[in-house]
This record gives structure tokens, C-alpha cells and sequence, in this order.
């Protein structure tokens, strides 16, 4: 049997903030904006959230619906450019929280927006190489664009947990490319609260290159065609970026819309291609082929190919799905915005 | 506690990030926070820790307006009693809810959440607050 | 045991007292006290003072030695007695017991607390160090909130509304109105209380007692001792106390303060009477809803119909029992650990037929009661005109 997903769990905080609302504060025209970016509404995290918060309740859901004993997870990575603390792991807090110490290895990934699926690939790794029967990987984030910043539209919260291992498998991973240069398309310095970024700069030399290279890659070393695969997820730090990468493979973009959740939730950074993979594994079924690629500023994509199992519908209903999660929403105004994301200074 | 500490707040992990208590396996009562001698069977009982499911009911509630220092950008919270299904009452905030539709009696479920933080530079605590089912 | 008698009492302006700290607010009520019991302060043998949290609130420990040098009394042995709110009631009781047991014959029972030298949010944080830290007050819980939980449960099981509970503070600002010690002198309506801001809901800010400073103390005496000192001596009928669960959660009632039904129980038997038997009683009303528990908890009223009582005037100024003469924690202000000494000293006023425009009728038997916490501790005091109530002697 391969190795792959044995059980996966989400969490997107339940507070959303509209463009236009943000628009309205900034004086730009929100359907331009709208129109520009593909966003509509983007999730934001209460007060007491943050990338910890949110990645405990997703490894709770993967635990449930693994169905396995939590003592039995040897190894938690967590990727996030997120973290509560700047030195102090994010994944023992997490490991704790679910019950998993103290026998496993913890360590926290930073790897802009795909530090999450990096921690999917080397739990693989662990998994495949026999060191570990079970590891948890999840990508968290609670990001932050700087107040005014086309960032702000869409840099949200949310994220996801993957439990790898070989036993009770829903989802074999079958085998990954991944594609990484130095190319600083967008970046934040330590100590700074806010990112940087290369504006067009983001876009061709970095998102698309990355992206497309990686998953023509990973098609090609497995052999399989376009055609076979019945669902792609991409990276997606607005709504237009994936479906423009999907139009330059030739995909047609009813593979790519189920696992676009950036009109609804906005960019959940390490979160966001681990949750778009979930909202397709949510309704695929047994013997679906699923690609999923991400970005990561700096930059690198992990591209994944997908085969669903039988056991995913044995396992399936006991915990929420995305869909769940993203109905489930209030509104906030820009002032309980900035409140809650601690944008206001005191002193 | 005192203010700051950091070992008073790293021995109770265990309870209040995941509800881990007790319980006396001679009579068969559940303990939270978790007791190490059973007060109804003394010598004779036997407690083994327990791990609590994190499912309850709402048995008092209030929404907090004046906060103590370290929760002002919380304010206001809903606070209640919740007793767990295994019996056990405790302490903890409402989330996740509009205060107006908090009722006696409503099931709850345990979320992980920040509790409160030692300043900027200190220590961040997580523990347990409850959410609707 | 001896029997003991209040032979003197004195007690500071309650309120806001910027320009007093602990010693002046110390010296001026043990002044009094001593003056009021005719002696020079010599024969004193012993000092027992209540102090919830001199460090936190002015970090000043070491209280017990600070108010016997203040009050002029070195080198009697002084010690400092702490039970949170109920720290006052706790250094009367532990000085009775001195003098009953026969180791001292005049001793003076004091009660400090100096609480607006910090902020309010401070003074919170200090103040819910009297609930459970690990498992209440880590996780958000501060003593308004506390009561407001047992105000929602008690509205929930007996229907209490919160019109009754704005009752209660009506009546102890109506009474307060009357009493030159208060923190606040003046009346309130219902619309006022029930348009007062949320603190903790349903608990509003007038349903709240205040932060206050002040001090009262009073000097007991054994009964040859006392006989020779006044004609108005008010006797310590029965002296009780009760512990329950730090934490209001781990009680198997949300609206029974177990250790008030305990102490209650323990002093009315001791003394040999019943409820019904009196005529006063300050009792602790840090919040409007703890006035109605605790008229339920000493057996005034059956449990669930104290707001109802309330409502119907069962408590005010001369009716069947008067409660809160002095405008209670509510009106008269409540220096934490003043309050349970302040109740002494306002029963016997109202013994002495001392209390003014608020000077209940043929006042007999005065109980006091206080308490710790959200319940942990409570201490009930029956004092009388009477050495003996079972002969009424």
C-alpha cells in the first residue's frame, strides 16, 4: 500500500470582511477592485485566534477523521509565516494541544505561502522511510497586508491538517515534484510587521513559472495527461491567478473551481492550497486523480499527485468540511477589523 | 497565580489545553480539574487520569463588561459554567456566539483558543473556551 | 467560653479617602473605638486586624504590626487575619475567641483596606484573587461575574428579575442616605439601577458595592471587664463560621452559598434563637444578588423567594427584619477587609439605639454576616442587649 492521507481536517475562523467595505475605507473603487483580484469577501480571525489556534482545531478534525490514536503521531510539522512567537515552536504547543507528546519530532516550516505543502512532503518522506508510522502536517496562517495594500483585500486566516501514513489510506500521495529558485517576489524582514512585495513583479517571473514548471514537471516524471486528472487545486493569492495558470497548461476551468476558495476566504497563505486540496477531497470520489500545486514567494511550488481510495467514503461525516466552515460567517466592519486584527496602536 | 510565571501556567497544559482529568475508578466520579485521592472513597479508591471529551452544557452564563487588565481587547465576553458530560463543572468563555443567543442549557463543545498573554513580549496562554455544538 | 461584650466602636468615613493612607485611616478609627470604650489604651491586650491584600493594593505587608503601631498600641501582640472579603468578620471572631478563652480581657478586633491607591482594573485583578486563580480567574472571570453567573442561575431556577435585584440596591442607598459614614448618601431610584451600565450582566454598576477606602474597629471585652466599662454593653451571642469550595463551579449549587447555610445554622443554635427572632442584620451585599442569597441562606426566607421578600419591603427600614442599616457593602462602601468589623460596629449602634435617622425601633438582636469570596468563607455573628438569649437576661 502507498503511502498518503489517512485522515485531513479544516479550520477558517468564522468573521469575514467584504472588499467593498475595505474599498469604501481606502477610497478605491470596489468593483474594480472586485474585478481586479476575483475576491469577494476574505475570512478574518476573532481576537483570541491566531495560526496556533487554528491549526489545533484542523489537526482535532484530521484526528477525528483519521480515526487514529493520537500517541501514535510521531512526527507535527506545521508551515506558517504566521507564528505567534518569533522564536518558540508553534508545532509542541500543537503537539500538546492534541494529546501527541512526548514521543515525536515538532519543528515549524517558514516557506511564504507553501511552507504548508513542504510539511505534507517531508512527513511523506519520514513516512515513506519507515521512521514514523503516522505525522501530522498542517498549514496555518493569520497573515496581514499593510493597511491601504492590494495585500489587504485578501491576506486571510484559515487552514489545514493532513494526517500521513500507510495504514486506512484515503488518498495516496503518489508522487511530487518540487521547483525552487531565489526569486524575491515578495518578502518581510524580521522584526517588520508587514510584508514588501514586487507588485507585476509576482506574477510571470514568480506565481507562474514556479507553478507551471512544477506541475508540467510532476506530469511528466509520472506520465500521466492532463486529461486524466480530475481535479487541479493551485496556489491562490487572488482568484485570477489560478485560473490563468489553469488557461496557459490548457485545463479547463471546471477542474479548477472546486478548489478555488479564494472568492469566499480570501488567501490563507500556508493554508491555502492544503484547504483547496480539502474542498476537493470533501467531494472526490474513489479513483479520482487530483494535482495539487503551491506557491511560495522566494519561490517555490510542490506540485502533489492524488489518487483517492476507497476508504474515503468509510471515513467521510464525521467532521466539518470546508464548505461547512465557510458558510458559517459574520461580517465585520473596517473599525471591528482593525480591531481584531490588532492593527491600532496604543502607545 | 502569580502574574508572569512561567512555570505556573506550563504545569497545567495538560488540563487546559486539552481537558485531560480524573477519575476514580472505584465509584466512578469524574474529576476536573483531576484530583490524585478520591474524596468519597479515600484509601480505597483507585484515580486514573481521564481524558474528557470536551462536549457539555451551559449552566450560568454572563457577558463580561469590565475585564480585568489582560482581556480588554476581548471585552465583552460571554463566561459561563459549563458542566461537562462526564459530570464536572468549570469555568470558561462562550465563543464563536452572539451573547444575545447564549442560553441555560444550550450543548457546547471544547475549542482551543488564546487565553491571555503576558504583555507583548511574555507568554502567550492557551487553554480550553467552549463553543455551540 | 467567656461570655464577651462590644464595649466600644469606631469606624472612618467610608469613600474615596485620597488624602489618607493605611495609618491615618488605622489611627482614626482605633481612636475612636478606644475613646468610645472609655479606656486610655493601655489595658488593651491584644490586636486582631482584617486585610484582604495591603501588598497588592498598596504593597504593604506586615499589617497586623503596622495597625498596633499606628493606633498607639506597641508592644501588644497584633496579628493579621485574611479571608478576602470576609477578612473583617474573621479578626472579630478571632478576637472573641481570644477573650472567651480566657487569654486575654479587653482585646481590639480591627479591619483596613486602603483600595484607591491603584486603578480600577488593578483593583479588579487584586479583588478576584479571592475566587479560584488557576480555573476562574485565568480564564476570565472576575468577581462581578462571578455573582452574575449566580444571579443569571438563581433568575433562571426562582425567576428573581432583575428589577428585584435593583431592589436591593434601592434600599441600601435609601439607608445609606441615612448614615454619616457612608460612601454614598444619597437615594436612588429603580430606573436608575436598571439604566446603569453593564458590568456583568444582569449585574449592572449599581447593582455593584464600590471600591472604597476606610477602616472601623472595636474593642471586646470579658464580661467583669465589660460590666465595668459601660452600661450598654453589646454581647457576642454566637460567634460561626463556614468554608465551601474556593471555585463557585465545583458547588453542587449555583445558588446556595453552602457555608452561609452552615454558619447560619451554627450561630442561631449557638445563640438559641431563630431567624425570626431578628431585628437587624447586615448582611453582604457585595452585589445586589448576594443580599437576596444570603436572606435565603440564614433562613430569613425560604430559598427562591429572597427577591420576592425584597420586592414586597420585608427588608427595609423597620419592617420584619432590617437589613443593611448602614447602607450595606452597597451604599456604605466596602474597604474588603473594613466590611466585617463596619458590621459590627453598626449593630451596635443600632443595639445602643445610636443609629441616628436610621435607628431600627426596639432594636434587640443584630446578626452580621460575612463573606469571602464568592462563598468560600462566611462568618455569622449574633450580638444582643442580652448575655444570655435563652433567658433573655
Amino acid at each position: 500500500m502507498k503511502s498518503g492521507i489517512v485522515g485531513y481536517g479544516v479550520y477558517i475562523p468564522r468573521f469575514r470582511i467584504r472588499a467593498e467595505e475595505i474599498a469604501r475605507v481606502w477610497g478605491k473603487n470596489p468593483e474594480a477592485i472586485k474585478n481586479g483580484l476575483g475576491i469577494r469577501e476574505k475570512s478574518v480571525p476573532d481576537v483570541d485566534e491566531d495560526s496556533v489556534t487554528i491549526a489545533v482545531e484542523a489537526a482535532r478534525n484530521a484526528i477525528k477523521f483519521a480515526g487514529i490514536d493520537p500517541s501514535k503521531i510521531g512526527v507535527v510539522f506545521i508551515g506558517s509565516e504566521s507564528p505567534p512567537y518569533a522564536v518558540k515552536p508553534s508545532a509542541t504547543i500543537i503537539a500538546e494541544a492534541i494529546g501527541a507528546t512526548p514521543d515525536l519530532m515538532a519543528a515549524d516550516f517558514e516557506f511564504a505561502c507553501k511552507a504548508g505543502t513542504q510539511a505534507m512532503l517531508a512527513v511523506l518522506g519520514l513516512v515513506e522511510s519507515g521512521m514514523v508510522e503516522y505525522g501530522l502536517a498542517i498549514g496555518s496562517d493569520t497573515s496581514q497586508g499593510r493597511p491601504g495594500d492590494a495585500l489587504e483585500y485578501t491576506a486571510a486566516a484559515g487552514g489545514a491538517a493532513y494526517i500521513i501514513g500507510k495504514e486506512g489510506v484515503i488518498a495516496e500521495i503518489i508522487d511530487y515534484y518540487s521547483f525552487a529558485t531565489d526569486t524575491p517576489d515578495f518578502w518581510r524582514r524580521e522584526g517588520k510587521e508587514y510584508p514588501r512585495h514586487g507588485a507585476r513583479f509576482t506574477g510571470e517571473p514568480a506565481y507562474f513559472k514556479h507553478i507551471i514548471s512544477a506541475t508540467r514537471r510532476l506530469l511528466e516524471k509520472t506520465g500521466i495527461g492532463l486529461e486524466d486528472v480530475d481535479y487541479f487545486v493551485f496556489h491562490q493569492p487572488n482568484a485570477k491567478f489560478p485560473l490563468r495558470a489553469a488557461k496557459k497548461l490548457g485545463i479547463p476551468k471546471e477542474k479548477v473551481l472546486p478548489g478555488l476558495l479564494n472568492p469566499v476566504i480570501g488567501n490563507t497563505y500556508s493554508g491555502a492550497t492544503p484547504l483547496g486540496l480539502a474542498a476537493v477531497l470533501d467531494i472526490a470520489e474513489p479513483g479520482n486523480l487530483i494535482v495539487a500545486t503551491s506557491f511560495g514567494s522566494g519561490a517555490g511550488s510542490d506540485s502533489m499527485l492524488i489518487k483517492v481510495t476507497d476508504e474515503i467514503e468509510r471515513k467521510r461525516g464525521n467532521t466539518p468540511k470546508v464548505v461547512d466552515y465557510i458558510n458559517r460567517k459574520k461580517y465585520l466592519t473596517y473599525g471591528e477589523y482593525v480591531k481584531h486584527r490588532k492593527k491600532l496602536k496604543f502607545d | 497565580m502569580a502574574e508572569g510565571s512561567v512555570p505556573a501556567v506550563w504545569r497545567r497544559y495538560p488540563q487546559r489545553y486539552r481537558l485531560v482529568g480524573s477519575k476514580c475508578e472505584t465509584c466512578g466520579e469524574f474529576f476536573f480539574p483531576p484530583r490524585i485521592i478520591c474524596p468519597n472513597c479515600r484509601r480505597k479508591g483507585k484515580v486514573v487520569e481521564y481524558q474528557f471529551s470536551g462536549r457539555g452544557v451551559v449552566e450560568s452564563y454572563t457577558v463580561v463588561h469590565t475585564p480585568p487588565a489582560d482581556m480588554e481587547d476581548q471585552a465583552p465576553y460571554v463566561l459561563a459554567i459549563v458542566r461537562l458530560e462526564e459530570g464536572p463543572m468549570l469555568t470558561a468563555q462562550i465563543v464563536d456566539v452572539d451573547p444575545r443567543e447564549v442560553k441555560i442549557g444550550m450543548p457546547v463543545r471544547m475549542v482551543f483558543r488564546r487565553i491571555s498573554e503576558d504583555g507583548e513580549d511574555g507568554l502567550i496562554n492557551y487553554g480550553y473556551k467552549f463553543a455551540p455544538l | 467560653m467567656r461570655k464577651v461584650a462590644v464595649v466600644g466602636v469606631g469606624m472612618t468615613k467610608f469613600g474615596e479617602r485620597w488624602e489618607a493612607g493605611l495609618k491615618e485611616l488605622t489611627a482614626e478609627a482605633g481612636i475612636r473605638a478606644i475613646e468610645d470604650a472609655g479606656i486610655s489604651g493601655d489595658e488593651v491586650e491584644a490586636v486582631y486586624v482584617g486585610n484582604m491584600s495591603g501588598g497588592r493594593f498598596v504593597g504593604q505587608e506586615h499589617i497586623g504590626a503596622l495597625l498596633a503601631d499606628a493606633m498607639g498600641l506597641n508592644p501588644v501582640p497584633a496579628t493579621r487575619v485574611e479571608a478576602a472579603c470576609a477578612s473583617g468578620g474573621l479578626a472579630f471572631r478571632q478576637a472573641y475567641l481570644a477573650v472567651a478563652s480566657g487569654e486575654f480581657d479587653i482585646v481590639v478586633a480591627g479591619g483596613i483596606e486602603k483600595m484607591t491607591d491603584v486603578l480600577t482594573g488593578q483593583a479588579t485583578t487584586t479583588l478576584g484573587g479571592a475566587a479560584d486563580q488557576e480555573w476562574e480567574t485565568f480564564f476570565g472571570a472576575t468577581f462581578p461575574s462571578l455573582y452574575a453567573l449566580i444571579a443569571r442561575r438563581h433568575m433562571h431556577e426562582f425567576g428573581t428579575t432583575e428589577e428585584q435585584l435593583a431592589r436591593v440596591a434601592v434600599k441600601n442607598h435609601y439607608n445609606g442616605a441615612r448614615n454619616p459614614f457612608a460612601q454614598y448618601q444619597k437615594e436612588i431610584t429603580l430606573d436608575q439601577v436598571l439604566n446603569s451600565s453593564p458590568v456583568a450582566e444582569p449585574l449592572k454598576l449599581l447593582d455593584c458595592s464600590p471600591i472604597t477606602d476606610g477602616a472601623a474597629a472595636v474593642v471586646i471585652a470579658s464580661e467583669d471587664v465589660a460590666k465595668k466599662l459601660t452600661d450598654t454593653p453589646v454581647w457576642v451571642n454566637a460567634s460561626a463560621q463556614a468554608s465551601d469550595t474556593l471555585a463557585l463551579h465545583d458547588r453542587k449549587s449555583l445558588t446556595t452559598l453552602r457555608a452561609t447555610v452552615e454558619a447560619g445554622k451554627k450561630a442561631f443554635q449557638k445563640a438559641g434563637i431563630s431567624p425570626r427572632d431578628v431585628d437587624l442584620a447586615e448582611v453582604h451585599d457585595c452585589f445586589t444578588i448576594a443580599e437576596i442569597l444570603a436572606v435565603e441562606d440564614l433562613g430569613f426566607v425560604k430559598k427562591g423567594e429572597g427577591g420576592k421578600a425584597v420586592e414586597d419591603g420585608m427588608f427595609d427600614l423597620n419592617s420584619d427584619v432590617s437589613v443593611n442599616t448602614s447602607g450595606g457593602l452597597k451604599a456604605c462602601g466596602h474597604p474588603v477587609g473594613a466590611t466585617g468589623i463596619k458590621q459590627v460596629v453598626e449593630v451596635t449602634w443600632q443595639l445602643r439605639g445610636e443609629a441616628g435617622k436610621r435607628q431600627v425601633d426596639k432594636a434587640e438582636i443584630g446578626l452580621t454576616h460575612n463573606v469571602g469570596g464568592s462563598g468560600a468563607t462566611a462568618v455569622v455573628h449574633i450580638l444582643s442587649r442580652y448575655i444570655d438569649l435563652r433567658s433573655r437576661r
